[in-house]
């Protein structure tokens, strides 16, 4: 077995024929790693993270997860999409399902889970995210925050390997932003392997294992979160940081 | 390989995704919020109410019997009118999956179906139905009425169908299918479910225009309200007094069902 949980090696991904928006992009995360990327807009993030999971087809290029071939047609992709959770930036919980139905939707359907036995996982995760006495809510009732926390007990209900998060607290109030991270830490230390677009440079710095910087579709530099922060090595990753920091 | 799970883009050629949600052929729905439409139904109303009342009682010969005897027709009419909505919600549904299928060949078919509808005048359409299904099978007029007004009242639940599915957000099902569901787990648990909550209104404002449609099937041997109308009219030769009467059974019926509509969509909002 290959020591890395998500290889990407030389992956480009055009829309058309003009825009490539991502240039042959390689990265390596092993089990248990956090890994963080960061880039202006439309540099790329969103494209890479989405084809780990096959949401977008990479035109060249392979990712593996684990020994699986992502980007194999021969593979079974809704076996890889069991095993890579994705959090998005605008949660897209099921607003029809209270929060319990919305996180037992997907193992009662695909793992063919019996209701109680999903219940009675949803609820242990519920109460792992602390929304233990929200479960007959709907969507609608709850916070940004709280909408969140739910996104991530739903892709946790899968049992992943591997969880994808994109902007997952960019589109939340500030105040609420930390008891997303929180979940996030706490998962990280339970060494969840972890690919994460985000700007939280907090959270990078306390769980982060490296931060990948991107621009323009090309990663431009991988390093560990203090050192790529405090001391750059490319123009532009200095540049990017001088912004945000 | 092509991209196997992506939704289908938007057709370029079709209106804004609701155009056909919000513009109806069935009535004015009276929502109380619309004090212009609200009132204007109410002053509608009252008066065919009125009116009707008045003739029944000052002026019983012949009113009257006219009442008694179209009345009778309101059955078949309802009958007819659930059944083929029905029948149109199905092919609806089927019609409406086949224009946002990643199929070119279903995409076909669902639109060359929506066109020739859309492209014939409904009365032609339904003695054409009428006849085709009499050439070939033996039924009676009211099943082949209920089956022509379901084909041509498909085509606009298609339409419905497919406003309906496009106005769910794309991350529905992108977070659907990351989680691991096959396309149709997600179509049926996922988006079906809120597509049926946003066309709700609007399918029952095609029952409404199809209420109304079903006096054409009248001219398919069929007793409805309008055809026991003119079979009065035919051994008594009192036309105006008849259709007044008709005019205003299907007035009441239809300003009745509207405003039901509109609790219908309040209610929604509400929740
Ligand atoms: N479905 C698409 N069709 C065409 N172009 C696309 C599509 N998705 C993304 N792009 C383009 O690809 C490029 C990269 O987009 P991407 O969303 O990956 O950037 P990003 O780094 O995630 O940006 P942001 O920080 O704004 O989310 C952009 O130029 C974008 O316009
Ligand atoms: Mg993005």
């Amino acid at each position: 077995m290959s020591d890395y949980r998500i290889r990407i090696e030389n992956v480009s991904k055009f829309f058309g024929h003009s825009i490539q928006a991502v240039k042959n992009a390689s990265l390596k995360v092993k089990k248990g790693e956090v890994v963080l990327i960061i880039g202006p807009s439309g540099s790329g993030k969103s494209t890479l993270l989405r084809s780990v999971n096959r949401l977008e087809v990479a035109t060249e290029g392979k990712i593996w997860i684990d020994d699986d071939e992502v980007t194999s047609s021969s593979i079974d992709i809704r076996k890889i999409r069991e095993e890579a959770g994705m959090v998005f930036q605008s949660f897209n919980l099921f607003p029809h399902l209270r929060v319990i139905d919305n996180i037992t939707l997907a193992p009662r359907t695909v793992k063919n889970l019996s209701k109680e036995g999903a219940n009675e996982q949803a609820r242990k995760l519920l109460k792992k995210v602390g929304l233990e006495d929200k479960e007959q809510a709907y969507p609608g009732q709850l916070s940004g925050g709280q909408q969140q926390r739910v996104a991530i007990a739903r892709a946790l209900a899968m049992e992943p390997k591997v969880m994808l998060f994109d902007e997952p607290t960019s589109a939340l109030d500030p105040e609420m932003i930390k008891e997303v991270l929180d979940v996030m830490l706490d998962l990280a230390r339970e060494g969840m392997t972890m690919l994460v677009v985000s700007h939280e440079m907090g959270f990078a710095r306390a769980a982060a294992d490296k931060v990948v910087f991107m621009d323009g579709g090309e990663i431009i530099e991988v390093g560990a979160p203090d050192e790529l922060f405090s001391n750059p090595k490319e123009e532009r990753t200095r540049k990017f940081l001088t912004h945000i920091l | 390989m092509a991209e196997i799970d992506k939704l289908p883009r938007k057709k370029a050629d079709r209106g804004p995704v609701t155009s056909r949600i919000d513009v109806t052929d069935g009535a004015l729905i009276p929502n109380r919020g619309n004090s212009l439409v609200f009132n204007s139904w109410r002053v509608t109303f009252i008066l065919s109410i009125v009116l009707l009342v008045l003739l029944i009682f000052i002026s019983p010969a012949p009113f009257r019997d006219i009442f008694y005897i179209t009345v009778k027709g309101v059955p078949v009419t309802f009958q007819v009118t659930v059944f083929a909505i029905l029948g149109s919600l199905v092919l609806g549904l089927f019609c409406g999956l086949g224009q946002v299928s990643r199929s070119r060949l279903l995409n076909t078919l669902a639109g060359v179906y929506v066109e020739l509808i859309r492209g014939i005048p409904l009365l032609v359409q339904l003695i054409f139905i009428y006849y085709a299904l009499g050439r070939f099978f033996q039924i009676e007029g009211l099943i082949a009425a209920i089956i022509a007004l379901s084909i041509c009242y498909g085509a606009y639940m298609g339409e419905i169908f497919r406003a309906g599915i496009q106005a769910v957000p794309k991350g529905q099902m992108e977070a659907a299918i990351a989680l691991g569901m096959s396309r149709g787990q997600a179509l049926r648990k996922v988006i079906l479910p809120q597509t049926m909550k946003i066309i709700l209104p609007a399918i029952g404002n095609e029952f409404i225009a199809m209420l109304k449609d079903s006096s054409l099937v009248s001219v398919i041997a069929l007793r409805d309200i309008l055809r026991r109308g003119r079979e009065y009219i035919s051994r008594t030769f009192l036309s105006l007094e008849t259709m007044l009467m008709v005019a205003l059974i299907y007035l009441v019926i239809t300003l009745l069902l509207s405003r039901i509509v509109a609790l219908m969509e309040e209610r929604m909002k509400n929740e």
